[in-house]
């Protein structure tokens, strides 16, 4: 098999850090390659590199035998590479067809040439089995329609090596399923395939070969049937590493009780009959497709929306409406769904973060004066017990590692033992070592009697820490079911929202 | 190329770089003085001279600096919490109508009356931003439009109540209000000069203002809600609240410059008592990167620059509007100095 694709000692440098180091890659015709790493490994660096947004170093991107100039997107799509970005890159605003053309059609032109560019997407479509409507608008669309368009979007350009990166991120299983089959069935059509992933069961399910990338390195190369999933995640983080898990233990009595809780912003209903109860020392987990309510039930418990209608207790006291200061001083933990945009003030030292939340109690302020030394006191106490590394109390919290960052976050949440927890994606982005240690806290919080309410969509996480698992689909969550009935196919039917039936008969 | 954000900023680039812009924005002026057929050495020569060059002009220069101090605090303290007030100029003024309205004729000893007339002018000033304020927060209506326009109405109606019921019948038809009670005219500060004891107050209020930022909740809030919106509400912090103690703070300080300059300089209101002191706080805020002292060291610098100008003019030619020119390109030259402080060029 011919090479279609090559990278030859690739090297880039940030800075103090080396994001690519001497990377040698190479893709063969008709192939479906995965790019393994954890978050920071470089993978998105290297597809950088290779597609022309970043220049390198050092080495060079070989495609279909001759070198591509660095630094220049439009050498490396003229040369055939595409790419499919995590976040799309489409305007809600136009229809299919116009985003495809988009940036492929000259400026200066008296026709435009719609009807040509229809019937190419439309052969297009065919040939690689991937329906589209090209009048409907983007922003009518599913996020799985949407990397549809991505996808053509790169076909179009007559693009016949494509990269994907992290593809799945934002599908559900199904959907994730069914596009490792388009891609399978594009390879037939004489395609070459580069996806990046952290997951290794869809490495495992989806690629021929596999490339390991770790602290910028190229670490393994392997082929597939020749390799398994804990082989690779040992690779990939460099050691064994091992999560907690969860002990059965006796759970105690209700703590947040939601009782057909309604939520509307906007006149647009965002959670709909929601109820569910939290009890001390449990973690009910809270599975879905992202994009499903998470993010208005995030707004409920962290105290930023108010119900509509319905009622929010904890221990017996209404807290619907008492505001995110108001649940802070009512004992509830917040761990916000994004921890760079709400999370954290990136721009203030550690510190300040940790303290902000109760910046107005006795412990922080005295007439109106930040008693500085009693924070920074505070906040090396948390930096020693929840293991922050890398910095000190005045360090500004943006250079914190993602992992450390959080660690932080939890830290400040927990410091002050908590009745309840909202832990709202609290490993999305992290490393294996630190989603470990993330369990291990959230864990060790339920073991001293913390109720928890854990939003993920990472179902492995969900199933390993929980005790109860609703899932929650278009605003509604189903029914409670233990921890130890759920297996895959039962949550997949939840996520879809198959519940629904069972609901009207009873 | 491309711009990469610098882990950590060294502190002599938060020094070096308003210098950079200042000499930045010297050298393009140097072009328009060419221009005009004159050395830009001896016209920065001459410039040097007429503000620092004696007694007199230096505290000239001092007198003119005192209201750039406050104003400068107005635009840092706003601007640091992404509160767009324009509107030093119209607070200012504001403090400055309320200071002359009641100054006249109020009863009271002068230790009483001239921290009363103080106060009179930060209300006013600060009720003339919470408007806007208000506007923005509960209609998102751009506060930079509102802001900006309410100088205008200001100025005009200041020229309303000249012209009318503040008119000074002793000022031989000149437009001016009657002046204010000679018990509430602020002490020299240098006998024979215009400089007075203002300056103290302007430089007392740059250090409660760095006291407040740094080391109260108000300031940390405030800082916090300013960085990121989104974390500081999800911290518990009011935006509303902050927004708008913000705006009292902000539009207080400007008026305070205004019912300053009317019990220290002028003694009764005109339209024309501000060369631009709300806009220049603009330029001094920013050239002081928003900290409070070194709104006090910009504000000098810009004070140098008018003063020196009217010197230089006299002395070569040159139009004292390059002053203005000078204090601009200072705004842009600086913008473009922050960048390369907060950014750091790779290839």
């Amino acid at each position: 098999m011919t090479k279609v694709l090559e990278l030859v000692g690739i090297s880039k440098r940030f800075g103090a850090l080396t994001a690519n180091d001497d990377v040698n890659l190479s893709l063969k015709q008709g192939e479906i390659l995965a790019l393994l790493g954890e978050n920071g490994a470089g993978k998105t660096t290297l597809m950088n590199i290779l597609f022309g947004h970043y220049a390198a170093d050092k080495g060079h991107v070989r495609v279909f035998g001759t070198e591509l100039p660095s630094g220049k997107p439009r050498a490396a799509i003229e040369a055939g590479v595409g790419m499919v970005h995590q976040h799309f890159t489409l305007a809600d605003n136009l229809t299919v067809l116009d985003n495809v053309m988009l940036g492929s059609e000259p400026l200066f032109r008296f026709r435009s040439a719609r009807t040509e560019a229809r019937n190419k997407l439309m052969q297009i479509s065919d040939r690689f089995g991937l329906p589209v409507t090209p009048e409907a608008k983007i922003g009518s669309l599913s996020v799985g329609e949407r990397q549809r368009v991505e996808i053509l979007k790169a076909l179009y350009r007559d693009a016949r090596v494509l990269i994907l990166d992290e593809p799945t991120a934002v599908l559900a299983r199904p959907e994730a399923k069914r596009l490792f089959e388009t891609l399978r069935g594009m390879t037939k059509e004489g395609l070459s395939l580069i996806f990046i992933s952290h997951k290794l069961h869809e490495v495992m399910a989806a690629s021929d070969r596999v490339a390991v990338l770790r602290g910028g390195k190229i670490v393994a190369e392997r082929d597939t049937n020749k390799t398994n999933a804990d082989e690779l995640a040992e690779l990939m983080v460099g050691r064994k590493v091992e999560r907690p898990v969860r002990q059965e233990h006796d759970i105690g009595a209700p703590v947040l009780i939601a009782q057909k809780v309604r939520l509307e912003n906007d006149g647009e209903t965002q959670l709909n009959n929601v109820s569910f109860q939290v009890n001390a020392g449990e973690i009910l987990g809270i599975v879905g497709v992202s994009g499903n309510g998470q993010a208005a039930l995030g707004a409920l418990l962290s105290g930023l929306a108010a119900p509509t209608a319905g009622e929010l207790t904890l221990d017996g006291n209404e807290v619907g409406h008492i505001g995110p200061r108001g649940m802070i001083m009512a004992g509830v933990g917040r761990v916000p769904e994004d921890r760079n945009s709400e999370g954290v003030v990136g721009e203030l030292s550690l510190w300040e973060n940790a303290v902000l939340e109760r910046i107005r109690s006795p412990k922080f302020s005295r007439w109106g004066f930040v008693r500085q030394r009693a924070a920074r006191d505070y906040t090396s106490a948390l930096i020693k017990r929840f293991d922050i590394r890398g910095a000190n109390p005045d360090t500004r919290i943006r250079l914190l590692s993602g992992g450390n960052m959080q660690k932080l976050i939890l830290g400040r949440v927990l410091a002050n033992d908590p009745r309840f927890v909202l832990a709202n994606q609290p490993t999305r982005g992290l490393d294996e070592g630190a989603i470990a240690a993330v369990h291990a806290k959230l864990l060790a919080a339920r073991a001293k009697g913390a109720a928890i309410l854990l939003i993920s969509e990472e179902l492995e996480e969900a199933v390993a820490l929980s005790d109860r698992i609703q899932a929650i689909v278009k605003g509604r969550l189903s029914a409670p079911i233990h921890a130890d009935q759920a297996d895959a196919q039962r949550l997949g039917l939840m996520m879809a929202g198959v519940w629904e039936e069972d609901e009207n008969a009873a | 190329m491309r711009l990469e954000r610098r882990a950590h900023v060294p502190l002599y680039l938060v020094i070096v770089a308003p210098i950079c812009a200042i000499f930045m924005a010297l050298f393009l002026a140097a072009g328009l003085i060419l221009a005009a057929g004159v050395n830009p050495l001896t016209a920065y020569a001459e410039m040097l001279i007429g503000a620092l060059g004696s007694r007199l002009s230096i505290t000239e220069m001092l007198t003119r600096a005192t209201p750039l101090i406050l104003t400068g605090l107005a635009a840092a303290v706003a601007f640091r919490a992404r509160l767009w007030n324009i509107g030093a100029e119209g607070q200012f003024f504001a403090g400055a109508l309320i200071t002359a309205a009641i100054g006249h004729s109020l009863g009271v000893p002068g230790w009483i009356g001239i921290p009363i007339l103080m106060g009179a002018g930060m209300i006013a000033g600060a009720l003339l931003l919470a408007g806007p304020a208000f506007l923005r927060l509960r209609f998102g209506v751009d506060e930079v439009v509102t802001t900006l326009l309410l100088n205008f109405i200001v100025i005009l109606f200041v020229g309303l109540m000249i012209e009318g019921p503040m008119r000074d019948p002793f000022a031989f038809g000149w437009p001016s209000s009657v002046p204010v009670d000679g018990a509430f005219r602020l002490p020299d500060l240098i006998p024979k000069s215009r400089l007075h004891i203002g300056l103290l107050f302007a430089i007392t209020a740059a250090g409660a203002v760095w006291v407040v930022l740094t080391h109260t909740v108000f300031g940390a809030e405030t800082r916090a809600a300013g960085l990121n919106a989104k974390a500081a509400a999800f911290a518990g912090i009011s935006l509303p609240r902050t927004i708008m103690s913000v705006a009292l703070l902000s539009g207080a300080l400007a008026g305070l410059a205004g019912a300053i300059e009317v019990m220290g300089v002028t003694a009764g209101v005109t339209t024309t008592m501000s060369p631009g002191f709300g806009y220049a706080g603009i330029i001094v805020a920013m050239l002081a990167a928003l900290h409070p002292a070194g709104v006090v060291a910009s504000a000098i610098f810009v004070a140098t620059v008018f003063v020196g100008a009217d010197a230089m003019s006299r002395a070569t030619g040159v139009p004292s509007f390059i002053a203005d020119v000078i204090v601009a390109l200072c705004l842009l030259t600086m913008i473009v100095a922050l960048l390369f402080t907060t950014y750091k060029v790779r290839r």
